[in-house]
């Protein structure tokens, strides 16, 4: 039997039906207590088990880590900035009390770039947080925390929230399964808003199983989120060893350039994700290439889209009501002060753009343009989605680069979402799940697009891959 | 791209410092310059997205449900007097 701290969830609540759960918060706290102060994933952990959990539970009273901008009754929610700095959330995210209702206890508050602005965890007012695979390394963001807490074994799973890649890239990059559901298919009632026709929570595991099991417990409307869809919800972990024998798979020509230097795609990248691609075909399924024409486009849609309604979410920071307030004569002044001090840059650079962007005189040429864009993408996965039943791409163009090395250029820095943002824009569900290593031994991740509200489909063809190629199996050398 | 970045900050009231206000110029032209690709697509006859499941005016019943106490929400304010929030004085003599 392996270490306590390494379990699965799966074995963790295994584990918790016949012990109990108590020692399994000691083990992760212990583990937490040697690794955090170098890894930074954390943020608090300190009060173990804010909330005991369950054992008559389906999650068997078993910790899962949470991310800085879910609430979680009677503890901080900072977003990792300064401008939120010991606020305390007065309720209960509904994806925190649909855990605590299955039993789950809440262990550990990740770490995160500030209000989910960034793909590396630099943002965050309360310094980075290293990868665990190398720790001169970004985990990716802006789930770098979620991520990295659950590679280092200090959390058997924790939530992020995805609103251009935040869940599947940091995953990705930390050797992680990382799932972003279907818009509307999990309540973003406590989730603190970036950009809300584009957030979702979801889950960062070990294993697909894991990120099954977590969907089952958080998908479904909610009458709190007027946003959440009112589609059943099937069982998620029932059917993932259902054949996947001729099941179509669709190689977007537009992410496999014939001449890759063009698609900025990282060579060891591609060829695990071609590798895996044949893994695929032997499995049974017929791989098809297909084409998104408009994909090329995401980003800049993104970009225009995305701060705009960042830009309004982030209004209500203005030193009344929560957080932090700066000194000042008048209440004009609050807000210019407590916002000016309270923000980090790229958190202003985002607030700005957005503001720019839906200005009188702007509004058309930026915004209504970038809208009228979206749709176009939303009708190419459509139409893709006709010819086949999955979309297949890499997670990242990158494995996770070197800390500094992109917090200059935040065009790099956007790039680095190139594949994952348009799930996003068109609302469909997406994971990242490990295809290998490079040399140097950081891991790769490997993007499965699905049809609106076809989790199980994808997750499906990601278990296959995975008991087949069993890369989870590896973990990074911490002592 | 050319724009006034402190009439943006002041819309989105933020004070920016001197040299923040020229790196962010910079930042800002560097990333506006790039959406311009957009320019490329036509668009003219494209309905915008502003949402993507497509829901229209979702109500709930009228029905009186408890909500959040005074209380809770007031308890981390940056200032409060127990009833309300308290701010400084919204209007100043000339």
């Amino acid at each position: 039997m392996s270490e306590l701290h390494s379990l699965t969830l799966k074995e963790a609540m295994a584990h918790a039906r016949q012990h109990g759960a108590v020692e399994l918060t000691a083990a992760l706290k212990a583990r937490a207590q040697k690794l955090n102060p170098s890894l930074n994933a954390f943020l608090r952990f300190e009060s173990a088990a804010v909330f005991n959990g369950n054992a008559t539970g389906s999650l068997a009273g078993v910790p899962i880590a949470v991310k800085d901008n879910i609430c979680v009754e009677g503890q901080q929610a900072t977003c990792a900035s300064k401008i939120l700095k010991g606020h305390v959330a007065p309720y209960d995210a509904t994806v925190i009390q649909k855990l605590k209702n299955a039993g789950a206890a809440i262990f550990g508050t990740c770490n995160m770039d500030e209000f989910a602005f960034g793909s590396s965890c630099e943002t965050s007012a309360y310094g980075p947080t290293k990868n665990p695979w190398d720790l001169a390394r970004v985990p990716g963001g802006s789930s770098g925390g979620s991520a990295a807490a659950v590679a280092a074994d200090m959390a058997y799973a924790a939530l992020g929230s995805d609103t251009g890649g935040s869940i599947r890239q940091p995953a990705a990059l930390c050797g992680l399964v990382g799932l972003k559901p279907t818009y509307g298919r999990v309540s973003r009632n406590g989730l603190i808003a970036f950009g809300s026709s584009f957030d979702q929570i979801g889950p960062i595991t070990k294993t697909v199983e894991d990120s099954a099991i977590l969907l089952d417990v958080m998908a479904g409307h909610d009458a709190m989120d007027s946003t959440s869809a009112n589609v059943a919800v099937p069982d998620y972990t029932k059917n993932l060893n259902a054949s996947i024998k001729g099941l179509k798979i669709g190689l977007p020509k537009e992410f496999f350039p014939k001449d890759s230097a063009k698609g900025g795609m990282d060579p060891e990248i591609e060829k695990s994700v071609r590798e895996a691609v044949e893994v695929l075909r032997g499995l049974g399924a017929e791989i098809k290439e297909i084409s998104l024409p408009h994909v090329q486009y995401s980003v800049e849609v993104y970009y225009i889209v995305a701060v705009a309604e960042a830009s309004s979410n982030l209004g209500r920071f203005d030193g009344v009501r929560y957080g932090a307030r700066a000194a000042a004569k008048d209440l004009n002044e609050v807000y210019f002060a407590s916002r000016s001090e309270g923000f980090g840059q790229e958190a202003k650079r985002r607030i700005l753009l957005g503001t720019f962007v839906l200005s009188a005189g702007y509004y058309e040429a930026y915004y209504l343009k970038g809208q009228k864009v979206r749709t176009l993408i939303r009708q190419d996965f459509d139409n893709a989605f006709k010819d086949v039943d999955v979309i297949l791409s890499p997670t990242s163009p990158t494995p996770a680069f070197k800390i500094g090395e992109k917090s200059n250029d935040p065009l790099a820095m956007y790039l680095s979402d190139i594949y994952t943002i348009p799930a996003n824009l068109a609302g469909i569900p997406a994971l990242s799940v490990p295809c290998g290593f490079t040399g140097a031994g950081l891991p790769i991740g490997l993007q499965l697009m699905g049809r609106a509200f076809e989790e199980e489909t994808i997750l499906r063809v990601a278990h296959q891959y995975e008991q087949k190629t069993q890369f989870f199996k590896k973990k990074p050398n911490l002592g | 791209m050319n724009f006034d970045i402190n009439k943006v900050a002041k819309l989105a009231r933020l004070t920016l410092a001197p040299e923040e206000g020229a790196k962010l110029t910079r930042n800002l032209s560097t990333i506006l310059d790039y959406v311009k690709n957009l320019e490329k697509l036509d668009t003219q006859n494209v309905d915008p997205t502003s949402h993507v499941l497509n829901l229209e005016n979702v109500y709930r019943p009228d029905e009186a449900k408890k909500s959040l106490t005074r209380d809770k929400v007031l308890k981390h304010a940056p200032a409060s007097d127990g009833f309300f929030f308290k701010v400084p004085k919204t209007v100043s003599r000339a």
